[in-house]
């Protein structure tokens, strides 16, 4: 049993904030973030949470679809900012959309999309579920050490979702990889207040170091994708559009070449957007989408790399 | 040897004449930055076959070289 994407839908918060706008919080400059990450703004919320990010990216993938929330047998939704430890954010997005089925988060970072999609696949394989909403959302800026110009200036808010449903057709497949570890991405949580317990409270924000990240991430695109391509027997011509996670335009711009995969199949919005997690994916496939650049039936290939580490590439027929 | 390999790496990423590369050019005269350094590291990976890291206390291409030397042997 395989599944198609029926439906997509994102949502971004109203507040723009610019490089020039950035450059009056921390040391930085326009020119810098440009060069540097590929990025000119990022959408940074000012009142909507996870959830509310989530919901609405939920319910614009739901109205695509063309399907209610009745008809959704699972929601799996990715996130590393969730408003609560619990309920975890699919289930307070099938409370607000009114569903009545099964929900749970995945937390795999940047690549945490893919980690979700692979999930959806399992319980549509094992005919467990037909139609299956898959959310990811990230409120960045609450991770965020706001005076470490590195990294602040990197990431945006944002939220986007799919819904995917079971058919005999289509085509899906994946390679999925882990590297544990926190030396070169941690977000540690925060230590609690007990009375009893004496180690030493980390840093609660995002910790990346750039360099090793780097490297990870270009030898995770490079690797994933041949992986893929010669696990599925495809070649690049077969290829119609590359989704690539993004976190950092360098990246895509080193690694591409070493795909074989040309550079015009790469869509890349990074620039309007920033590293929004495991969103980033979506929200650039739904902007494909409503801009009418997919075509049924084509292939696209989405690859994804980020804390845990983890990364993965999916081919999947649009 | 190393050093020539290392010079044309470099001239090619930033597009600059070859020549204009000496061992004692600092990065920061070639506006290099640290992902530019990580990238020619990962190029010098490829090329000589060899688990490379960039050290950020290297500030010249002699630096460079010399750490590329060292693990080349």
């Amino acid at each position: 049993m395989n599944f198609k994407i029926i439906g997509t839908g994102s949502y971004v918060p109203d507040n723009i904030v610019t490089n020039d706008d950035m450059a009056k919080i921390v040391e930085t400059s326009d020119e810098w973030i440009s060069k540097r990450v590929g990025i000119k703004e990022r959408h940074v919320s000012i009142n909507d949470t996870t959830l509310d990010m989530g919901y609405k990216a939920a319910c614009r993938a739901m109205e695509d679809a063309g399907v209610s929330a009745g008809d959704i047998d699972l929601i799996v939704a990715a996130t590393i900012s969730a408003d609560s430890v619990t309920p975890n954010l699919a289930c307070m997005i099938e409370n607000r959309i009114g569903a009545d089925c099964m929900s749970f988060d995945v937390s795999a970072a940047c690549a945490g999309f893919l980690f979700a999609l692979e999930t959806a696949a399992g319980y549509i394989e094992r005919k467990r579920a037909k139609k299956v909403l898959v959310v990811c959302a990230d409120r960045m800026s609450k991770l965020l050490d706001w005076t470490d110009r590195s990294t602040c200036v990197i990431f945006g808010d944002g939220a986007a979702g799919v819904v995917l449903e079971a058919c005999e057709d289509g085509f899906y497949d994946s390679v999925i990889h882990t590297k544990g570890g926190d030396d070169v991405i941690d977000i540690p949580t925060r230590d609690g207040i007990s009375p009893f317990y004496k180690n030493e409270q980390k840093h609660p924000f995002l910790f990346m170091n750039g360099q090793a990240t780097f490297k990870f991430a270009v030898n995770s695109i490079t690797h994933d994708v041949k992986e893929l391509l010669e696990k599925t027997g495809l070649t690049a011509d077969d290829i119609g559009a590359v989704i690539p996670h993004q976190a950092n335009k360098r990246i895509i711009d080193f690694a591409q070449p070493k795909t074989g995969i040309d550079r015009e199949k790469w869509y890349v919005n990074i620039e309007r957007f920033g590293n929004v997690s495991g969103a980033s994916i979506p929200i650039a496939l739904d902007e494909m989408n409503r801009k009418g650049l997919l075509k049924r039936g084509q292939k696209l290939l989405l690859t994804a790399f980020g804390g845990g580490l983890s990364s993965g590439a999916v081919i999947l027929e649009w | 040897m190393a050093f020539e390999k290392i010079a044309q790496m470099i001239a090619d990423k930033i597009d600059c004449d070859v020549n204009d590369i000496k061992a004692e050019t600092k990065f920061e005269d070639l506006s290099i930055d640290s992902l530019d350094i990580t990238e020619i590291a990962m190029d010098i990976e490829d090329e000589f076959g060899i688990e490379f890291e960039a050290d950020p206390s290297m500030k010249t291409v002699a630096d460079l070289v010399a750490a590329v030397e060292k693990k080349v042997g």
